[in-house]
């Protein structure tokens, strides 16, 4: 049961970090963390039901999130090689 | 006193046959001229006029026709009905269209198609140079239509049909040249305060369905001997309304004189001999309902003394002579609503005189007509004078009707007036002197201001400006003079002391016995024949000894108060129109100010909270990822608040 | 492998101390290594301190009786993502850091809220909960892979097919998207070739001390003619004054010249 609460408090402080920080790919990392405290929610209930199908889940997540990992960070470069710069504060066009 | 009425006689109307199931021609046949010329346009222009007058001819001849067959009847077959469709199949409010010939409509009848036809033949002549002469026929006939319907409908719904139609011909004509803004200002004036009256008559209607479930003339009448006297008080009052507005009677009467800015025919037909009697005729048609409220009655009797009264003051000091004659009229009709509302004593002598009166009412405007076309038009009595020399026959013609109107004896005016004069004396308590002596001061009045009106256009010296020729008219004028003036000659002598008239009308309006009055016979007729003379002889010596001033004097404040209608206008303006104005603006303020601006100020806010709102765009992804993420904690929030 | 995965497998299954123990030194590291990399200034130490905390979930994992995903876990995430990560801030620029100065009003405030919220909202709604703990023991009868094998390929076959499908997308959206194109005409070897005579020196350039005695990068070369080639130094230690003449020896080569005493140690 600890193990949830400690998932919940990882979820936090990478949703905190997709907030604050400006560095694309911190967030991306924040991200990254906020994946891995669900996973490990996963792990803790397949243990609490008695059954592997929490593990699969996290196991799908885990390659879902490598995935995604891949486009996102291909995504991030493209746009660095166009702007130099890697702040998510830059597309801020569609304001008022 | 009074006997049974008109109840049993429309209910048992005979079913129309022989030459009576052509009854529906009457109205159709003007009507079908009225739509082949307003829809024909100007290619009916050459034959216009003539169509025009054919058809009301026509009708006539038809309707003399029928007379003629009533006459050789039985007095109970003498009620024609007759069936035309089924018009309002409502559920519980069954009205079918027919047409009602008794002996009451077969009057108006011929009174409509002969005088019609006359004054039609009459604006031939007197229209020829107007280019819209096709038009004034299509409206003319349109009017015989209305007034057809209106006195042959047996049902008020359909009376009511024709009583628009009349008041829309009215409109149509008096403003006739509509290019001239103070003609078509009149023609306004007429309708609003036609539309007044015509209010009281559809709440009248109203009240009837409520009470009887029906507006037919037989259900209505049958009814009303048993409603309460509260129901038909409130009915007669309506009725009075309605009656008040088309006859101008006080206080709908200030239309009258702005309506003689229509050609002269117009004033002759509309405005003396037909339209503005329908009001009379409704009154007498619904005697049932009156005779069940006596207090209706005795207002329709004080509305017609105080209208008589009030357009003999107007009368003496108008130099205009059709406004003169209007206010004549306008008398003329007080006569025949205070008959009217005397009861059973006096409806048939309020018929009466309205045949007389739309005799010689109508050729003595036809006559006016006829010297104003020879005047080029002017109709300023102080310009005229010694026009007898120059115009002789419609001088002739015209004298004829001024004897009638003042009462002459053996002329038809005489025979009518004295005896609606009479009447009024009969009755218990202050009624008979009230209105007795009113009617009385009235004749000597109208003697007064008739004969100025005779003498300062046909005698005394002549004070015609320069360019002035007048001649006789032609042919086609000069003969419905002669005509209307023999009938105002002669038909009282036919139909006064004979009692035909009487006779004729009883099973309409009921049996009219000769009662006593307050005062002996004798001494009411010659008192009548004194006060005549001495009115004329007075006007004689003011206007025809002495010279006309061609300049209007100051004169006194009565002449002053005379010549602005005794200020009717300025009373309406300041009780209905200031306060109608005003509450116009309010309102428009009103809209303005408080549902524009709600509208605009709902627009406003809704403007400016978006303004407000669009700043939460900021554009920066994390902006809305906070909004997310406390999207998610409201979320868990509700969840655990719903499971608690 | 399989007898790692046993072994461990069997110590956690045991829920006593040394679970707890793992677990309550793992906790406190991951969290602070989760705060931790939310504060630091530099993005690589973000990325390490994340690493960080893969690996203690990864032992997490394995102490949970999922032996097979704890080792996925250090081997994919923390292996090949995270190492993807370091590459990616390597190219696009190790020293851009972030200022920690917040640039939207009151974002750190609202931010910190939100998450303290979502995080207590969850933790109390999670303090209701109870749940049983039947523990792993006959789902993993035939060894922790097996029975993710029997489960994947059954139940989940679907999912399956269509994450593989996934994977081969993203190869392939990554290559588009990485591919530099050529803004510039590739430049054939005849071209190469006219571009190489164009220039004053055609031959290579020679190394540093190639005809002189010494090899020594501040040593200039002699030219066929015994000047010294100022182009066989960097223009660097010329402009600082650290060149040194052709034929001049340094104090320990002599040292060690005279220390031989070679018969055969001529100088020339």
């Amino acid at each position: 049961m600890n193990y949830i609460y400690l998932s919940a408090v990882l979820f936090s402080i990478g949703s905190a970090g997709v907030l604050l920080r400006r560095n694309a790919i911190v967030v991306f990392m924040s991200v990254e963390l906020m994946l891995n405290a669900a996973n490990l929610a996963f792990v803790s209930f397949a243990r609490m039901h008695g059954n592997l199908d929490g593990q699969v889940i996290a196991f799908f997540v885990m390659v879902v999130a490598a995935a995604e990992v891949v486009i996102g960070l291909a995504i991030i470069m493209t746009i660095f090689r166009t702007r130099q710069s890697a702040s998510v504060d830059g597309a801020n066009l569609l304001r008022y | 006193m009074t006997t049974l009425l008109a109840a049993d006689g429309t209910s048992e109307a005979a079913a129309a046959s022989g030459v009576f199931s052509l009854t529906w021609v009457l109205v159709a046949l003007p009507l079908l001229g009225a739509l082949i010329l307003l829809v024909g346009g100007r290619r009916t222009d050459r034959f216009g006029h003539l169509l025009g007058t054919a058809m009301p001819a026509v009708s006539f001849v038809l309707g003399l026709v029928m007379f003629l067959t009533m006459l050789g009847r039985d007095t109970e077959e003498r009620s024609i009905g007759q069936h035309l469709f089924s018009w309002v199949p409502a559920g519980s409010f069954q009205l079918d269209a027919g047409l009602l010939l008794d002996q009451l409509s077969m009057c108006f009848v011929l009174l409509v198609t002969g005088v019609g036809t006359l004054i039609h033949v009459y604006s031939i002549a007197y229209m020829e140079h107007d280019r819209d002469r096709r038009r004034f026929f299509g409206y003319l006939n349109l009017f015989i239509a209305a007034m057809l319907l209106l006195v042959l409908a047996d049902s008020y719904l359909l009376l009511y049909v024709g009583w628009e139609g009349v008041g829309l011909a009215s409109y149509l004509l008096i403003g006739f040249w509509s290019h001239v803004p103070a003609y078509a200002a009149a023609a306004k004036k007429a309708f609003v305060v036609n539309r007044v009256g015509d209010f009281g008559l559809s709440v009248a209607i109203m009240i009837m369905f409520f009470q009887f479930g029906s507006v037919g003339f037989a259900d209505v009448f049958a009814g009303a001997d048993g409603a309460s006297k509260a129901a038909l008080t409130a009915i007669g009052l309506m009725l009075l309304l309605g009656a008040c507005g088309k006859s101008a009677q006080f206080p709908l009467q200030s239309w009258l004189l702005d309506a003689m800015a229509g050609p002269t025919p117009v004033s002759a037909l509309i405005h003396a001999a037909t339209m503005v009697t329908a009001g009379v005729y409704l009154v007498v048609r619904s005697a049932p309902i009156f005779e069940g409220a006596p207090n209706a009655q005795l207002a329709v009797a004080i509305v017609g003394a105080i209208t008589l009264l009030f357009g003999a003051i107007i009368g003496c000091a108008k130099d205009d002579i059709k406004k003169a004659l209007a206010a004549s009229t306008m008398s003329q009709i007080g006569y025949m609503m205070l008959a009217a509302g005397l009861g059973p004593v006096g409806y048939a002598f309020a018929i009466f005189h309205l045949l007389t009166h739309g005799f010689f009412k109508a050729g003595m405007f036809l006559g006016a007509g006829s010297v104003m076309h020879g005047m080029n038009d002017r109709v300023d009595m102080r310009r005229f004078g010694g026009i007898s020399t120059v115009m002789k026959v419609t001088w002739a013609t015209f004298a004829l009707g001024w004897l009638a109107i003042i009462g002459f004896p053996g002329l038809s005016g005489f025979w009518s007036k004295d005896k609606i004069i009479e009447s009024a004396f009969v009755g218990e308590g202050w009624r008979p002197w009230v209105f007795g002596l009113t009617a009385l001061i009235g004749a000597g009045i109208t003697a007064f201001y008739m004969t100025r009106l005779f003498v300062m256009t046909f005698h005394g010296r002549r004070r015609w400006e320069d360019d002035v020729h007048p001649h006789e008219s032609p042919a086609l004028m000069t003969v419905p003079l002669v005509v209307l003036a023999l009938g105002s000659a002669l038909l009282g002598l036919l139909l006064g002391p004979t009692g035909a008239i009487q006779a004729w009308l009883e099973p309409v309006v009921g049996e009219t016995r000769e009662e006593h009055g307050v005062l002996p016979l004798w001494l009411t007729t010659s008192l009548t024949i004194a006060l005549v003379l001495l009115g004329a002889g007075l006007a004689a010596l003011l206007y025809l000894r002495r010279p006309v001033e061609t300049r209007a004097p100051v004169g006194s404040v009565a002449t002053r108060a005379a010549r602005r209608d005794l200020y009717q206008d300025t009373v309406n303006e300041s009780v209905f129109m200031r306060p109608g104005q005003y509450l116009t603006r309010s309102l428009v303020f009103f809209d303005n100010r408080g549902v524009d601006g709600a509208v605009n100020g709902l627009a406003a806010l809704l403007g400016g909270s978006s303004g407000r709102f669009r700043r939460l765009q900021t554009g920066f992804v994390r902006s809305y990822a906070l909004s997310m993420l406390v999207g998610a904690a409201l979320v868990v929030g509700a969840m655990l608040l719903v499971r608690l | 492998m399989t007898g790692l995965a046993t072994t461990v497998s069997a110590a956690a299954t045991d829920t006593g101390t040394g679970e707890a123990v793992a677990f309550w030194l793992l906790a406190p590291v991951a969290v602070l290594a989760a705060a931790g990399m939310l504060l630091m200034k530099k993005a690589v130490h973000s990325a390490l301190l994340l690493a960080l905390v893969m690996l203690c979930l990864a032992v997490l994992y394995i102490a949970q009786d999922a032996p097979f995903l704890g080792v996925v876990q250090v081997v994919v995430y923390t292996g090949a993502v995270m190492m993807l990560f370091l590459f990616v801030l390597m190219l696009v620029g190790v020293d851009s850091g972030d200022s920690l100065v917040e640039t939207l009003r009151g974002q750190r405030v609202a931010a910190l809220l939100a998450a303290l919220g979502f995080a207590g909202l969850v933790i109390f709604g999670l303090g209701d909960v109870t749940m049983g703990n039947s523990g792993l023991g006959t789902a993993n009868e035939d060894g922790n892979v097996e029975g993710l094998a029997n489960l994947m390929f059954s139940r989940y076959v679907f999912a399956f097919e269509a994450t593989s499908a996934l994977l081969i997308t993203a190869a392939l959206g990554a290559m588009i998207l990485a591919h530099r194109e050529r803004l510039v005409a590739k430049l054939s070897q005849r071209e190469l070739s006219v571009e190489r005579f164009r220039h004053p020196h055609p031959s290579p350039l020679p190394g540093p001390g190639v005809y002189a005695r010494h090899n020594a990068v501040d040593t200039p070369a002699l030219l066929p003619d015994g000047t010294p080639a100022e182009i066989s130094v960097s223009r660097v230690l010329t402009a600082r004054g650290d060149v040194r003449a052709p034929d001049a020896t340094p104090a320990d080569v002599r040292e060690i010249e005279r220390g031989r005493n070679d018969p055969r140690g001529v100088e020339q």
